[in-house]
């Protein structure tokens, strides 16, 4: 009975240590990708590169779930106001939670879905083929060569995507709510101009993007680095970048939102 | 994929993601209509200015022509201290007066300025005197009730 105790309180321990030891790890990773990050200006092809396979790769994903965010914005949106007989703040609710909310946060949980599972598993497979021994074979940094332009190409993908995602959902919102529904055209423009400030708003949802991009980014490349080189290995890395970085992205939001909009 | 293909791709994303922030901060947001470099303060101070927000607009004639810099309570006087940033083409007699106005039935509170009748014009910090605070529903429905509790009852009732 006492035996079985102490196994369990031991086994606790043993997750809780290992856990900070890998949060560690994760972290020094990710300074030596900064510090590494030289080639970045050097080279800048390399991150072209990685912007194209980690950006204009999820646009067709990002687009169009921006656009039918918006669209069901647009239609639940006005359900409820119309009780309230305002449904000319339409154009503020869509904007609001698109620019607030709804734009980084599903922006960066389709990005890591969609691009940062690919990130880990191109490393971690990288590494099972022996890739990068063998570069390090050669005198290659693989930090510098593989992980810094995949970073750096992810976190200025980011953002964009972020904005795009709320460019297209206002779109939507102003598809369903002005052309399908017959909201006031006008209005709908001008109260959410007046309700959407750039500095508060806009600003505010661009940073929450880049905090997510460099999360998800740096979860992915720090999974796919760590990954076990075996077949089962790449792949639960693979599920843990995705798990790992969504529930890193609704707990960072959290503490953003908090810090952000505390309401004066 | 070659070389020249893959930037044309990087450059349209590139590109359309810059679009997107630009349509957001112009169409969206309110970057265009109201330029915020060269404005003047001046206070005003309000018995209650209700559901009024820093950065709330301030109207002359329903035209935008600054915005609530500050909300601030004075100890002195037990009243409400709001300072107003009023663009700089815009210049308002000393004896204009403010009132707190709401937009609609359920919309934001803004400042309403009804411009005097001086030679004088309002510098930077200086005060409009004329202020009528924010109307608080509860107070006119007391008043409401109170008035009719006063009227003589109607004949043949």
């Amino acid at each position: 009975m006492f035996e079985a105790v102490l196994c369990t309180v031991r086994r606790i321990g043993h997750r809780t240590i290992d856990s900070i030891w890998r949060m560690g790890v994760a972290a020094r990773f990710f300074l030596l990708t900064l510090l590494h990050s030289g080639i970045c200006l050097r080279r800048p092809h390399l991150v072209i590169r990685e912007i194209f396979s980690a950006g204009v790769l999820s646009l067709i994903i990002i687009v169009v779930s921006g656009l039918f965010v918006g669209m069901v914005l647009g239609l639940q949106g006005y359900e409820t106001l119309q009780t309230y007989g305002s449904e000319e703040a339409l154009g503020i609710l869509v904007a609001l939670s698109l620019v607030r909310e709804l734009g980084p946060v599903v922006a960066a949980l389709l990005f890591a879905s969609r691009a940062g599972s690919a990130i880990t598993a191109e490393i971690g497979l990288m590494k099972a083929t022996e890739q990068i021994a063998a570069m390090e074979m050669m005198a290659v940094d693989p930090i510098s060569r593989v992980v810094a332009p995949r970073f750096w190409g992810a976190v200025i993908s980011m953002p964009l995507l972020a904005a795009l995602f709320s460019a297209m959902g206002v779109f939507g919102g102003y598809l369903v709510g002005v052309v399908l529904i017959g909201v006031d055209e006008g209005a709908f423009w001008s109260q959410m101009q007046a309700a959407v400030d750039f500095r508060e708003d806009i600003m505010n949802g661009v940073i929450k993007s880049v905090v997510f991009g460099v999360a998800v980014t740096v979860v992915a490349l720090f999974e796919g680095y760590d990954a076990p080189p075996t077949a089962e290995g790449v792949s639960r890395a693979t599920t843990r970048t995705v798990v790992t970085s969504s529930l890193a992205i609704l707990a960072l939001d959290f503490v953003l939102t908090a810090f952000m909009f505390r309401g004066v | 994929m070659e070389r020249t293909t893959l930037d044309l791709w990087v450059g349209l994303f590139v590109a359309g993601g810059i679009l997107a922030l630009l349509f957001l901060a112009m169409r969206v947001g309110n970057i265009g209509t109201f330029d915020t470099s060269k404005t003047y303060t001046v206070t005003a101070k309000f018995g209650n200015i209700g559901g009024l927000k820093v950065r709330a607009p301030v109207k002359s004639a329903g035209v935008v022509v600054g915005r609530v810099g500050d909300i601030r309570f004075d100890t002195r006087r037990y009243q409400a201290e709001v300072v107003l940033d009023i663009a700089s083409a815009y210049r308002f007699p000393v004896d204009s007066s403010a009132a707190i106005m709401t937009s609609g039935l359920l919309g934001e509170q803004y400042i309403a300025l009804e411009a005097g009748a001086e030679e004088a014009m309002l510098e930077q910090g200086g005060e409009l005197k004329i202020t009528q605070g924010a109307v608080v529903l509860e107070n006119l429905i007391g008043q409401f009730l109170y008035n009719k509790a006063d009227e003589p009852a109607l004949p043949g009732k």
